[in-house]
């Protein structure tokens, strides 16, 4: 059994796994809360024209404005990011779950495609 | 009284939609995956049922983390669909059925479950894309629906074992709705699949062969896993098998597989259906 307190669960007890617990959603909550934002067209609009000035418009941190425009998924995941909110903020770009896993994994994206198909 | 004639579980993944909008069913990439349904067409034809109970979770479109229930019940008298942010179709509103919804509710909280109770509630691809599947000539279909939400997206997520007991309250309260309709219960999410982090692409067949026995023929047996044990087994977004686990536990009656299908991979996941009948 995996114990479940929620304040230690970002100590990653699964490798490679991120556990959205409280302890992150607290130091992303500005990070998810713009990525919210990006349900609306108008939104994706205004960030894509001035992409700082619309992360300073939501208060987040320096770190999290670089791992934003840098589009660094791993980084953003550590800075509080979660995944159901930043694919709102990588689909901008029209990166794909592929395109995603792809960076984070280190992986060409024919390569991660082919992970994914070996395990079929 | 109305009876749950049975569950269907279902994948959810996004580009689902975009397939079936831009006519890909019989692609080789797709055929195998939208083949797998097909058993379940025709029983769904067969039996026409009018309500459908759906158990789903919100991925940040109706539910942000300033407001995040672990249940929510829908009770509206239609459910929208909005833009998700990324070019997903946006399509007219499903039917609700109100009136049954606050039965439902009602019961829920007799039954000790103390659920978040929405008028207004906006549809993402964890529901559209099932309702697309199963019924795929008419979009909205004719079916009445009830929304139920289940927290996937902020830990601590409800337990396993709570989901399958939510799913045993829904049973109940549907059959004590006294009319005769037919309900189906539809669960949606998984099969293993994780989109984040360094452990991105993985899948566990195994785990979810496992997962389609124990829902036929033991549901119990998926009650001892912790939400944590879910996320190392199935990947992080996997842990949306707790919608298959709760619609399991809303069959009461002699529980029998229709059809079953598995497919890897769907996009970053592995696509499974299943369809079991309550007798
Ligand atoms: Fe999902």
């Amino acid at each position: 059994m995996i114990a479940a307190h929620s304040v230690q669960l970002t100590k990653q007890l699964i490798p490679g796994t991120y556990i959205f617990d409280g302890r992150m959603a607290m130091k992303g909550y500005n990070l998810n809360r713009m990525c919210y934002s990006f349900n609306s067209a108008e939104n994706r609009k205004k960030f894509k024209a001035f992409p700082e000035a619309y992360c300073h418009s939501f208060n987040l941190t320096r770190e999290q404005i670089h791992a934003v425009t840098d589009l660094d998924v791993l980084r953003m995941l550590q800075l509080g990011g979660n995944i159901y909110y930043l694919a709102k903020l990588t689909g901008i770009y029209g990166m794909t779950v592929q395109d995603l896993g792809a960076q984070q994994t280190g992986l060409s994206l024919d390569e991660f495609r082919a992970m994914l198909a070996s395990q079929a | 009284m109305a009876r749950i004639i049975g569950a269907l579980t279902s994948s959810h993944i996004p580009s689902i939609g975009n397939a079936i909008s831009n006519g890909k069913q019989g692609d080789a990439y797709w055929k195998p995956f939208f083949d797998g349904y097909k058993p379940v067409l025709r029983w769904l034809e067969q039996e026409q049922p009018d309500v459908a109970v759906v158990l789903y979770n919100d991925h940040g479109l109706n539910f942000f983390l300033n407001n995040l229930p672990t249940f929510a019940v829908g009770a509206a008298p239609e459910y929208i669909t909005k833009d998700e942010g990324w070019g997903l179709p946006v399509f007219p509103p499903y039917k609700g059925y109100p009136e049954m919804s606050w039965h439902v509710i009602e019961s829920l909280i007799e039954q000790d479950f103390d659920i978040a109770m929405c008028q207004e509630m906006a549809m993402d691809h964890a529901f559209i894309n099932p309702m697309r599947l199963f019924w795929p000539d008419e979009n909205p279909p004719k079916i009445k629906t009830i929304p139920v939400a289940i927290n996937t997206v902020q830990f601590p997520l409800p337990k396993p074992s709570r989901c399958y007991a939510l799913g045993k309250a829904i049973g109940n309260a549907v059959a004590s709705w006294p009319t005769d309709e037919k309900v189906v219960v539809i669960g949606t999410g998984g099969m293993s699949h994780q989109l984040d982090g360094e452990r991105a692409g993985f899948i566990n067949k195994k785990f979810d062969e496992m997962c389609m026995e124990a829902l036929l023929n033991d549901p119990e047996s998926l009650t001892k896993f912790s939400s944590l044990e879910l996320v190392r087994e199935a990947g992080a977004q996997g842990a949306e098998i707790i919608m298959w686990l709760a619609a399991r536990g809303a069959l009461q009656g002699k529980v029998s597989r229709i059809h079953s299908s598995y497919h890897i991979p769907i996009s970053n996941t592995a696509a499974g259906v299943l369809a079991l009948a309550n007798n």
